[in-house]
């Protein structure tokens, strides 16, 4: 079968998150990905854990071998004179640029946007950052809990008389990730036939507000500013214990309350006091105190699958265990097994989303540093030879 | 450029709610034409609650904070599917679209008889996303969800609380938001592929499999060495002080993520050089990771004198990575936000009974393009497209669509006018104030955001 992207050639000068993901995007759906790092340093991420058996090792970095599988990879120091000519024959060939470094950084070496087109006018340039390419804050120093903080989501989850809380590990620098991939296709589907790239600034801090869109409109519409909401009556805000874990009912819209009195086998709370949220809210001690003893007398996925059949579309606090045994995905075959010549046959995440012509694939394993040099740089012109003067100087 | 990316592109948008709106908000803005289909026995649900002015009176389904922030730049009409002639019209639809977008549990579209096998035989190269909780095959297709359900169901809730305490869904529908970005993109590869091919496709987005995608390295973690990381706060694996810290004022905050010893010396001078902050628990990375409760507790005593704003600025002039944990309002009058145009003000039409709709901020469009011009234009009028629709683009005579109306199948208004019997009760703010559900409450919020709300 086809793959939908065979035809984008992406340069990769992402590190870390944001930048590799969303270029891993495009790679499983077929886009010819190079990966650009820095000679003897490399993607930060390959120096970040969690590593293979806890050994930290620049190739078995779990986070380095997820965001960078489907990607070829090569060296290319871009502080020297020799580098940045060798990465803009790699522009003029190429149709994304992805990067995720500070606003200055690109400028800095004389290979922003404005620079690049000249040689590429077609290349979609991609930018990710803390806070954008522009406005008072682009310089910030900032971090994921920083731009937790600042794309307002952090302020509305946690404990009501507790500090605000960022999701746990980086949601952020994913949802930047995708609305990145998104950007560039968009891009890519602008540049059409008149064949003209553009720059694309996708801000993180951005990205997360966006999950705001329903606690920042009750300011604009009425003034009221939504905030970390109190335990009390609060009870479906929460996760509920289990023998062996977590579950998390969740109740919105139609609610056969009757129907839910009889599943949990407590016939008091078929009292219509209950029926509705505003009346669960108002009795809500009295509703905690018939519904936890209950709940907890179940295992949660037994409680999960038995609400189910009754049509109550409970959540349930999935543990990384849980998820890589979990039928449904297993069934979907939503992991893969990737074989990696340091680090072994180990399961991944696979792609995201299946598409019915155009399927994703999973074709390599994340690149060793450097492992693609001769293949790339070779397809320039550049013989082996030059290729050990490039190595003696530095340049990759 | 000449043109919005998308025009020509008609985009038929069964979606309710979040995920497949938000996605289908984004390719509206990039010139698509996106039909939002709803039906006046079931307007979308997203336009109850969050009212105007916080009142049910006039058409109160037309003044819904969310509906009108996730339906910008979209068209909208109603008709009735349950009904043979709705199936039969929403199949024209189909002839003259490119897109299909929906978030239905998996059975619906399959009952209604409008899969994708289905409308691939009276549109060859139809793209149709199917956004759902757990995919469209599989053992649990079948299972219902909600985006509040699948934050736990994903297993990003088991990473989200504070140390040793219980995992903590964020109380919004949060994997709605990555499953909108990478519908988005599945929607435009799919488009970029037909566009070279003339081929169409089925999309099949699973919330479960975009959210496992968020959590990916904790898999790896797993599945390298049979391990779950606890649950921990807003702290680091490895940097201190990395917290959130409280600051001056009613539950105002800051942010503060040291990385390097270089800012550690930054952040303590900018603190006027305290002297705890030379003593030896606190010298290097790794002992100020391992005194960290110590650590906070005094960085709060300088961070509680003082003004989030003013300290992020004093630290950032600092080289401090930090950040004020920004409020709802603040968010809209943020100078930062409102110079890139992620903030805007966008005008509602002064019609009977939703007069005091009138100007209101929203949050924009997610990028930036240097070539490609976005705009935030309104969100649609339940039905407001209906002539446009039926009458231009199907071509119905005037009788046809009155019979259809007469009949329920389109129209302008609810079958139900009952605020209550939707859902959207409203509490005086007041009240919510006092039962904390609110921070505060600003009467003078037109005043304080510039916004145009004076006599029509």
């Amino acid at each position: 079968m086809a793959h939908a992207l065979s035809h984008i050639k992406v340069l990769d000068l992402g590190h870390h998150i944001a930048g590799p993901y969303c270029s891993r995007l495009l790679a499983d759906y077929g886009a010819e990905v190079i990966k650009v790092e820095m000679p003897g340093e490399g993607d930060g991420a390959r120096r970040q854990g969690p590593f293979l058996h806890d050994v930290p090792h620049p190739e078995k970095s779990g986070l380095f071998l997820y965001l960078n599988y489907n990607k070829r990879a090569i060296t290319l120091n871009l502080k020297t004179d020799s580098g940045r000519k060798l990465f803009k024959e790699l522009v003029r060939d190429a149709d994304v640029l992805v990067e995720n470094f500070e606003p200055r950084v690109m400028a800095g070496l004389g290979l922003d946007y404005r620079a690049l087109e000249e040689i590429n006018p077609r290349l979609v340039m991609t930018s990710i950052s803390n806070f954008g390419q522009s406005g008072p804050y682009r310089d910030f120093k900032a971090s994921e809990l920083v731009v937790y903080a600042m794309g307002g989501l952090m302020y509305i989850i946690g404990a009501y008389d507790r500090e605000p809380l960022k999701h746990g590990l980086s949601q952020g620098q994913y949802l930047a990730a995708a609305t990145a991939a998104s950007a560039t296709m968009a891009a890519i589907y602008a540049r059409g036939d008149e064949g003209v790239g553009q720059h694309i600034d996708v801000a993180i801090a951005e990205s997360i507000m966006m999950g705001m869109f329903m606690h920042a409109g009750p300011y604009g519409y009425q003034g009221a500013v939504m905030r970390r909401q109190p335990k009390v009556g609060a009870i479906f805000d929460d996760v509920m214990t289990t023998k062996d874990g977590y579950i998390a009912p969740v109740f919105y819209g139609y609610v056969d309350w009757d129907a839910f009195s009889r599943f949990m086998d407590c016939p008091e709370l078929a009292d219509p006091k209950f029926g509705s949220l505003a009346g669960r809210l108002m009795n809500s001690a009295e509703f905690e105190a018939l519904l936890l003893p209950k709940i907890a007398q179940w295992y949660k996925d037994d409680l999960f699958h038995a609400a189910q059949e009754w049509r109550f579309a409970f959540g349930i606090v999935n543990t990384p265990e849980d998820l890589v045994k979990c039928p449904q995905l297993q069934e979907r075959g939503f992991f893969v097994d990737i074989d990696h010549p340091l680090a072994g046959r180990l399961t991944y995440p696979g792609p995201p989303f299946k598409m019915s012509q155009t399927p994703a694939q999973v074709h390599r394993a994340a690149p060793l540093m450097g492992q693609h040099n001769e293949e790339v740089y070779g397809a320039l012109g550049y013989t082996r030879a030059d290729l050990v003067a490039l190595r003696e100087r530095e340049v990759i | 450029m000449s043109g919005k990316p998308l025009s020509g592109v008609r985009i038929l948008d069964l979606g309710a709610a979040w995920a497949i709106p938000i996605a289908t908000r984004h390719l509206a803005m990039l010139g698509a034409e996106v039909i939002h289909i709803e039906s006046c026995a079931r307007p979308d649900v997203s336009r109850y609650g969050q009212h105007a002015e916080n009142t049910t009176e006039g058409r109160f389904w037309e003044t819904g904070g969310r509906h009108n922030h996730i339906n910008m730049n979209k068209k909208a009409i109603t008709l009735d599917l349950t009904r043979d002639e709705g199936v039969r019209l929403f199949k024209e639809l189909v002839k003259i679209s490119d897109v299909v977008a929906e978030n239905f549990s998996p059975r619906v579209m399959r009952n209604l008889g409008l899969h994708y096998e289905a409308l691939r035989e009276i549109r060859p190269d139809l793209i149709m996303i199917s956004s759902s909780g757990f995919g469209h095959s599989g053992p649990w297709a079948h299972y219902g969800a909600w985006g509040m359900g699948m934050e736990p169901t994903g297993g990003i809730s088991h990473f989200t609380g504070y140390i040793e305490g219980r995992p903590i869904k964020s109380g919004i529908p949060y994997t709605d938001i990555p499953s909108a970005m990478h519908g988005t993109l599945a929607m435009l590869i799919a488009l970029d592929y037909r566009r070279r091919s003339g081929e169409g496709q089925f999309i099949d987005l699973s919330q479960n499999e975009v959210s496992v995608q968020q959590i990916g390295e904790a898999i790896m973690d797993y599945t390298m060495n049979g391990r779950a990381q606890a649950r921990m706060g807003n702290r680091h694996p490895s940097m201190a002080p990395h917290g959130c810290y409280r600051s001056q004022g009613n539950d105002k905050w800051i942010a503060i993520a040291v990385s390097s010893d270089e800012e550690w010396q930054a952040l303590c001078h900018a603190m006027g050089d305290p002297p705890w902050s030379s003593e030896e628990r606190f010298k290097d990375a790794l002992s100020r990771w391992h005194n960290q409760d110590e650590l906070d507790r005094l960085i709060e005593e300088w961070t509680e004198a003082r003004d989030h704003h003013e300290t992020m600025h004093t630290l950032q002039r600092a080289g401090v990575p930090c950040g004020a944990v920004l409020t709802p309002k603040e968010l809209f009058l943020d100078p930062h936000y409102r110079e890139r145009g992620y903030i805007q003000m966008v005008a509602h039409p002064r019609e009977e009974g939703m007069e005091h709709l009138g100007t209101r901020p929203y949050i924009g469009f997610p990028w930036k393009m240097s070539r490609t011009e976005t705009t935030l234009e309104r969100s649609p009028i339940l039905g407001e497209h209906n002539e446009y629709v039926f009458g231009e683009l199907l071509g119905l005579p005037r009788e046809e669509m009155e019979k259809l109306e007469r009949e329920g199948i389109i129209g302008r208004e609810p079958l139900s006018m009952e605020p209550t019997s939707v859902g959207s009760t409203t509490v005086p703010l007041s009240l919510m104030k006092e039962m904390g559900r609110i921070e505060e409450w600003d009467e003078d919020f037109h005043q304080i955001l510039g916004l145009d709300t004076g006599p029509p």
